[in-house]
């Protein structure tokens, strides 16, 4: 690993900082190594029912009755929703902070309205005494469908004589045709960016590559399942435990949909078992409100693994045409692309954020990007690490890797003269700040990795970059100063990888006293302001931009007690935060814990508070280089050997940045090799299980070895950047590239699997 | 419904007596009549390993045994993993090692780690990682859990483990 | 003058223009400047005084959250982007 031993001193490898760059135990270790830790399904309520959800068999259907009534009667069953127990939702569009939702498409995804759009789509609820006897009264819901031929596949879903999702739905034309048309499509919107004039441009090109690249539906595959306890009060507020990437986001999703002022909705965070995107949009929780108001009692409703892959947010299928050109000398010239993705039962899908990364990582002065958004009979896609990256890196850096053949040209040489940098525009208009994706690159280039020659037969070393653009928005702090010279540091952004500790740990910083003098909460809706979901690689960057302004204000109330202590005015107090203290005229000085007591003892509480609502510039790149060997037999293709060079602005703390990268790049391995939502002709997905579905296990995998590049963020108080999404972008590219050193196929599908690299194999000996 | 059975067993060195429907797993059991939350359920079929206790020993999934299958045997659940005097070597180097995320896995893991290190207690990682290869981890990549694993061997977890 | 860089399917309301300097302190006053030169380019963009869902705004590179309320400065660059939602 890139990091230096002496980290684990305590003292920062750059000496800059005395908190960030160390690597303390987080804040909530212990509770997580010993089974304490309380996560969604570990929630116990007094009196506390058990709900099943009814789904639906078929993947397109039209519902023409439902009857709950024999399950109404079975002794032990409290309540059955349908539909028709929520409010008729409107077509609003309402902004989850990430993105947006259109809340009768949700309303219609948590139970099926008029049509089931996916096999899993939930059609029916029951609360029972004990999940069991939920799961008997389904068995007793009748419901008469009208099944239709469902369409599952994104190109055949844009033909004219599709089956259609929607009637009502009207493809939007963001191209300069802006056409308009009255003809029912399961496209959502055509988005359409241009720079500059690519088709005379490519007829100036030296060499031009055009190739077609497909990808599979995948999932998070996040352990836990979703899991949501709902508890109502007599006076009509409801209490919700829930697992969540944002509670605020399910607390708005619930009052809409349930028609509730959003004040009466608090949501409580239970420890969250991964989400990578996938635990935003709710699916069960208006499910567990709208049984615990029809029961009267409190109800949890936990998913089941299968109904998590058939029925929460995959991350689109897609197929991709990719173009590029290049001059003489390897400089891109031209860029043109066309995209679809599988947008799911409804709109939307993160086929914007694929626009917007495919061309990131060059400098293409003339280019086109067209996207489509469409919808097909599988459930309705959801983030995904990075949503929309992964998929376009595939083309673009395998089309890359193509010129860079064809060039004669290493591959890391060709990059180093295209990269996007400091100012390069990208086709969709922007241009970037200081941004790091040289530097990356560079630490590729220069690893002992890659400086270290590949031997072997059917071996073969691929390279790879990728972007993702970084969320900044809002997020709260408030932060208490106990009389024991301690802190504690109230936050609402949950803790899905270890941020408690990344934000102490800028807290900390900033006081310059010990992370472990700080105590944090991540606590309920009501009990803190309001705060974004923990995506968009946001939470240290975000939270801890507003934790650092919490210390701040936590300083100023410092001096100006210290003022009022020593009868001086507060304009000649300051706070030193080299020896975490206190200063006045006349060498007078007040230790942080000296203080903290003194206060409590004799004057108003120190309440800190901290928010932040910035733009996070420039988004984050990532180079990677990947060695694997592959079994000209069988297909299958080992990784021998993995590297990832990360711009990361500043890690404040190392292991879990380097764990961030290391996840990242396993998510993308299993995408690249394995994971594949595998569907038959009638819309059934055939491998609704983790093994059949095959994510990456430990045995499948050599070590990752992260490389941190510090490019500091000069948006952020202590250069942070976000770094969870990048990693997942480069690999499908990287193995791919490597695969044709090995063998010398070129795979534009993915999964990679062993069955279609020995195709290609095959294929190529004829 | 068919009758309730009375099962007696021991779970982390204590005897324990419960009374269970033939239908449920011994998971279920842990969970919802013993309200041990500490062993976790990702999928309920013997895929993912969150589940994962010892019986006389051995790593199991406990979702994939049926409760009443449990009379007479010696459980070890995560909750039994530390002592009075602190963290067993292998909780310790999970933490120092930031070998979870999320920490859903973790429990699994752990077991699954103490049963290979009390039957191997110098384990290549080619062995840590084909006897942790029935826990799925989706946060970590399984690069620091490797190390942790690696680092308790190499505090003589085996030894600390009796 | 800040720039403003026209979205593709709202050049139409601007004689094929991709990018026009205009007078104003903040994205929405751009607009409505826009708007007053260009009829129609508004109601393309905005729906009740906000940004149409799924678009967003991006001044000087940086994706903004504050919509039409972001301010610019006199030599900005600003464009009308798909929101973007991250894992």
């Amino acid at each position: 690993m890139a990091t230096a031993e002496s980290d684990k001193t305590g003292l920062s490898s750059k000496g800059k900082y005395k908190v960030i760059g160390t690597r303390p135990i987080r804040p909530d270790g212990v509770d997580k190594v010993t089974g304490r830790a309380r996560y969604g399904a570990d929630i116990r309520l007094s009196g506390m029912l058990h709900g099943a959800i009814l789904r639906s068999p078929y993947a397109h259907a039209r519902i023409k009755s439902i009857d709950t009534s024999k399950a109404e009667q079975l002794e032990g069953v409290y309540a059955v929703i349908t539909h028709k127990d929520f409010p008729d939702a409107s077509d609003k569009i309402a902004e989850l902070g990430e993105g947006s939702v259109n809340l009768k498409h949700l309303s219609s995804n948590v139970l099926a309205d008029d049509k089931v759009l996916y096999k899993g789509h939930a059609v029916a609820a029951v609360a029972a005494e004990t999940t069991h006897l939920a799961y008997e009264a389904l068995d007793l819901i009748e419901v008469e469908y009208e099944p239709l031929t469902p369409v599952l596949d994104v190109r055949k879903a844009m033909q004219d004589d599709a089956p259609i999702l929607h009637e009502n739905q009207r493809m939007e034309d963001m191209s300069p045709d802006a056409t308009t048309s009255d003809k029912p499509t399961n496209i959502y919107k055509k988005f359409f960016f241009e720079q500059g004039d690519p088709d005379a441009a490519f007829e100036k090109a030296h060499i031009v590559v055009e190739r077609e690249f497909t990808t599979a539906t995948v999932h998070q595959g996040y352990i836990e399942p979703h899991a949501a306890t709902a508890v109502w009060s007599a006076e009509g507020k409801v209490t919700l435990y829930t697992c969540t990437q944002g509670t605020f986001t399910v607390r708005q999703q619930v009052a809409e949909l349930l028609g509730l002022p959003l004040s009466y909705v608090k949501v409580i965070p239970t420890e969250i078992g991964g989400g990578f995107g996938g635990k935003i949009r709710v699916y069960i929780d208006p499910v567990a409100v709208a049984l615990a108001r029809k029961s009267g009692r409190p109800v949890k409703v936990v998913m089941d693994r299968a109904s998590v892959f058939e029925a929460t947010g995959p991350t689109p299928g897609s197929w991709i045409r990719m173009k590029l050109g290049v001059d003489a000398q390897g400089k891109i010239v031209a860029g043109d692309t066309e995209i679809a993705f599988e947008s799911g039962a409804y709109p939307v899908s993160p086929i914007g954020a694929g626009c917007m990364c495919v061309f990131s990582c060059y400098d293409i002065p003339d280019g086109r990007i067209i996207g489509y958004d469409v919808c097909v009979n599988k459930p309705h896609s959801a983030a995904y690490r990075a949503p929309g990256s992964t998929q376009v890196a595939f083309a673009t850096e395998s089309v890359v890797d193509e010129i860079c053949e064809k060039l004669g040209m290493d591959p890391i040489e060709f990059r180093l003269k295209n990269a996007s940098v400091e100012g390069t525009r990208r086709v969709d208009g922007v241009a970037y700040p200081r941004i790091g994706l040289v530097e990356t690159i560079e630490a590729i280039r220069d690893s002992e990795h890659y400086q270290t020659p590949l031997a072997g037969p059917n071996r073969g070393r691929g390279v790879a970059s990728g972007y993702w653009m970084n969320a900044g928005l809002k997020s709260s702090v408030t932060a208490t100063v106990n009389g024991d010279g301690k802190v504690s540091l109230v936050e609402g952004s949950t803790d899905i990888g270890g941020s408690r500790a990344s934000i102490a740990m800028q807290f900390a910083e900033t006081l310059g006293i010990p992370m472990e003098d700080v105590v944090p909460a991540v606590v309920d809706t009501d009990s803190v302001g309001y705060t974004d979901v923990t995506g968009g690689s946001r939470v240290t960057y975000a939270t801890g931009w507003a934790a650092y302004e919490a210390a701040l204000d936590v300083q100023r109330q410092l001096c100006d007690r210290a003022a009022e202590f020593w009868e001086v005015d507060s304009s000649e107090v300051t706070y030193d935060k080299e020896d975490a203290a206190v200063k006045g005229p006349d060498g007078k000085s007040f230790g942080f814990v000296e203080l903290a007591e003194k206060v409590t003892q004799a004057s108003e509480p120190v309440v800190g508070r901290g928010v932040s609502n910035h733009n996070e510039p420039g988004g984050a790149f990532g180079t990677h280089a990947v060695d694997v060997e592959v079994d000209p037999e069988t297909g299958k293709v080992k990784i021998l050997r993995y590297t990832a060079a990360q711009d990361v602005g500043t890690a404040i703390h190392p292991s879990y940045v380097e764990g961030q990268v290391q996840g990242g790049v396993v998510q993308g391995i299993g995408w690249a090799l394995n994971e594949e939502y595998f569907y038959d002709e009638a819309g059934v997905m055939r491998n609704a299980s983790y093994l059949d579905y095959r994510v990456p296990t430990c045995y499948d995998l050599p070590m990752i070895d992260p490389i941190l590049v510090e490019v500091p963020n000069p948006g952020h108080p202590y250069g942070v950047r976000g770094v969870g999404e990048v990693p997942i972008a480069p690999p499908p590219a990287a193995i791919a590239n490597a695969i044709y050193q090995a063998v010398g196929v070129r795979m534009r599908h993915l999964p990679m699997s062993p069955p279609h690299v020995l195709h290609e194999i095959l294929k190529k000996e004829g | 419904m068919a009758k309730k059975r009375v099962v007696t067993t021991k779970i982390n060195g204590r005897p324990v007596e419960f009374l269970c429907e033939p239908r449920q797993t011994l998971l279920e059991v842990l969970r919802e009549n013993l309200d041990m939350i500490g062993t976790k359920e990702g999928c309920s079929n013997g895929n993912c390993g969150a589940c994962t206790i010892l019986i006389d020993g051995k790593a199991v999934d406990s979702c994939l045994v049926l409760a009443v299958e449990a009379e007479g045997m010696n459980i070890e659940t995560i909750e039994g993993v530390a002592s009075a005097d602190g963290l067993h070597p292998l909780q310790q180097a999970f933490l120092e090692e930031a070998a979870l995320q999320c920490g859903i896995c973790t429990p699994g893991l752990i077991m699954s780690a103490k049963a290979l290190l009390a039957q191997n207690p110098d384990p290549t990682e080619e062995e840590i990682r084909f006897a942790l290869a029935g826990n799925l981890c989706r946060c970590t990549g399984y690069d620091k859990i490797v190390r942790a694993v690696q680092s308790a061997a190499k505090m003589g977890c085996a030894s600390a483990a009796k | 003058m800040p720039v403003v860089f026209i979205p593709p399917h709202a050049r139409r309301f601007v004689n094929g223009q991709k990018q026009i300097e205009v007078e104003g302190s903040t994205v929405e006053k751009l607009l409505r400047n826009l708007e007053t030169e260009y009829p129609g380019i508004w109601d393309t963009l905005c729906v009740d005084d906000a940004l149409k869902p799924g678009l967003a705004v991006a001044v000087d590179g940086n994706m903004s959250n504050r919509g039409l309320h972001q301010a610019v400065q006199t030599e900005s660059e600003v464009h009308i982007l798909p929101a973007v939602g991250g894992g």
